[in-house]
């Protein structure tokens, strides 16, 4: 089998500067990347705020340029497309769909874009398609006429997902799609881009903090923590026996809806370090550090024997 | 055990025409969690301006009761109220630099809060800010103080949200979404820390969130809300083991719970959307979303009870569940 998407030690730097006179640093998003996504599956990429998941998601869909590595979208490499040829193989879904939708047109006029930008299908054959895909997210032709402000979160995303979906793109990037939407509206967003796979036989490259969403839809998931992949294993597998110290504190920090057992002590420090300035070795040793030292040299004795993506 | 805040019958209106909060009722317990829990625009976030007396311009609250510590909230003068709010009862919000001065240190922002409602110097200010930050787990207070809001992260800054409000040893605490902007890994490490406080100080805590994963971990009573109504209240156990509500049961049959993942099933989901409550909306709120709903949903709806403080608003016998599964 193809893979949808194949990444090869993707690297992406960014030069800031955090003062006026204070000299430029550089830092790392994301380090050395590399994975492959099967046609037709669904790959989760975790991670908590900063962690690079976003950068990720960019270099996949072409928008920003890698430092170094290699981006194949269906066994092409993205850059030697056109825009137009792009956007019929790949399309994003964001998290915010009123930030993504332009506030001043009207819903089918959104989702018509995509296919005018194509310049080659006719009015009537732009009219067909926006009025099956509208169908096909569950909008009305009324929801059509309507303009964002007009439509609830849960709608405005089905049309964000609807003119993801109107060029017939193979592969889906969604960065966060349910993140600011309420648990009832994501539910219902979250069985509609399942069906939607199904269906139409889409891959997703499935971005989110939340690993109970990332559990319930991806085949396989990417642990990321401060631009690395530090765990990367099946979906069962992965929450079933996870690996990296990392990825288990994160599981453990998860709250469930079970009553009487509490808030859970993962004794993490303060924050992640400061990706501007790395600290050599395990990315995750200090934060570990702050637990115990013994503990983390623990961790740094296992983890050491480790492959490269671990 | 008696009642530190017992609000009943709260409405709160905008403008006169939008009813935000349509009759809710709670008791906060001395030195319990309670958690009001409910979806965007619900009306969680302005019943607890409402109880502060924060309402943004416009905003109108009227109440049959709302009494805190025994005094009566609806009659005191703004004065009065001020000299109550950030002393006895304290608030902390979901973003916590939008609810910091940007343009002073942490240490001036915090003694502040002190010298004002309880007199002192502001070195004694500074000491009593310095111990609680150290409470709260944040290392090296000293130079934290010097500090502006900026250059701290986002999840100390939560931390000195909570040891500012901890200031003047409050009575109770309104937290309003502490952690949704916050990661995971922080969540729990801030969740643990108001437990806690909660133990050493005897604070009582009214915790609004929208995550029934929080609401289940750390509350001792639930008032689920929806469009501006209390729907149901219960103890936390019972009410994740017996929910009787249809709301209730469908927001836990939404949540996907790790571990217990059925990928090939969908979620459960609610249909449809809240409805626009106007001025002389009369019946249940829910009816229009409701696979249980009929005619007589449409005319007044009685509290039932369906156990030991435990109450929900529906036409339905408690534990309908149970003889017709949803």
């Amino acid at each position: 089998m193809t893979a949808a998407i194949e990444v090869e030690n993707l690297r992406c730097e960014f030069r800031v500067r955090t003062g006026l006179m204070s000299a430029e640093k550089r830092v790392v998003a994301v380090d050395d990347v590399t994975f492959s996504v099967p046609a037709g599956s669904v790959l989760g990429v975790v991670g908590e705020s900063g962690c690079g998941k976003s950068t990720l998601a960019r270099m996949v869909l072409g928008l920003l340029k890698p430092t170094a590595g290699t981006v194949l979208v269906d066994g092409r490499r993205l850059f030697d497309l056109d825009r137009k040829a792009r956007a019929r193989l790949i399309q994003p879904v964001f998290q915010d769909p009123f930030a993504s939708l332009n506030p001043r047109r009207r819903i089918k006029d959104i989702v018509a874009l995509p296919l005018e930008a194509q310049g080659t299908f006719s009015r009537g054959e732009i009219e067909r398609r926006v009025a099956g895909i509208l169908e096909r997210v569950g909008l009305s032709a009324a929801m059509g006429e309507r303009m964002p402000a007009q439509l609830s979160g849960g709608q405005r995303q089905r049309a964000a997902i609807a003119r993801a979906l109107v060029l017939e793109p193979r592969i889906v990037i969604c960065d966060e799609p349910t993140s600011a939407l309420d648990v009832s509206v994501q539910a219902q967003i979250l069985n509609l881009l399942a069906d939607l796979r199904r269906d139409l036989g889409l891959t997703y490259l499935f971005i989110s903090h939340n690993l109970a969403v990332v559990e319930h839809v991806a085949s396989e998931v990417a642990v990321m923590y401060l631009g690395r992949i530090v765990e990367r294993n099946e979906t069962d597998a992965l929450f079933r026996s996870p690996r990296h110290p990392y990825t288990k504190a994160l599981l453990e920090s998860v709250l469930t809806p079970e009553p009487g057992k509490g808030v859970p002590d993962i004794g993490l420090g303060d924050a992640m370090p400061d990706p501007a300035n790395i600290p050599p070795g395990c990315r995750f040793i200090r934060a570990a550090a702050s637990r115990s030292n013994a503990a983390a040299m623990r961790h740094q004795r296992a983890w050491s024997g480790l492959p490269r993506e671990w | 055990m008696s009642a530190l805040l017992e609000v009943e019958e709260l409405q709160v209106t905008f403008g006169g025409r939008t009813a935000a909060v349509r009759g809710a009722s709670f008791r906060v317990e001395k030195g319990e969690t309670h958690c009001l829990v409910g979806e965007s625009g619900c009306g969680k976030s302005v019943t607890a301006l409402a109880v502060m007396s924060l309402l943004a311009r416009g905003g109108h609250r009227s109440a049959k009761r709302m009494s805190f510590a025994g005094t009566d909230l609806t009659s005191l003068s703004d004065r009065e109220m001020a000299r109550l709010r950030g002393n006895r009862m304290a608030m902390i919000f979901q973003e916590p630099m939008t609810s910091l001065n940007p343009a002073f240190t942490i240490g001036s922002q915090m003694a502040e809060v002190l010298t004002r409602h309880k007199g002192g110097s502001r070195a004694a200010a500074l000491d009593r800010a310095a111990e609680l930050m150290g409470r709260v787990g944040i290392t090296a207070p000293g130079m934290r103080l010097g500090q502006f809001p900026h250059q701290l992260s986002g999840g100390l800054r939560q931390r000195v949200m909570i040891a500012m409000a901890l200031m003047c040893d409050p009575e109770l605490l309104i937290a309003d979404e502490p952690t949704t902007a916050l990661d995971v890994t922080v969540q729990a490490q801030i969740l643990r820390l108001l437990a806690n406080l909660k133990r050493e100080f005897g604070l009582s805590i009214l915790l609004i969130t929208h995550d029934l994963g929080i609401v289940a971990r750390v509350a001792d009573h639930v008032s689920v809300m929806y469009a501006g109504e209390v729907v149901e209240r219960a103890p936390t156990a019972a009410l994740f083991r017996a929910p009787q509500h249809p709301y209730t049961r469908g927001l836990l049959s939404c949540v996907p719970v790790p571990g217990r993942v059925q990928r090939d099933k969908p979620l459960g989901s609610i249909p449809g959307v809240v409805p626009a409550i106007g001025a002389g909306f009369a019946g249940c709120a829910f009816r229009s979303r409701c696979a249980h709903a009929d005619e007589t949903c449409a005319r007044a709806i009685p509290r039932r009870e369906a156990g030991d403080a435990h109450d929900y608003l529906c036409r339905l016998e408690p534990d309908w569940a149970e003889l017709q599964p949803a």
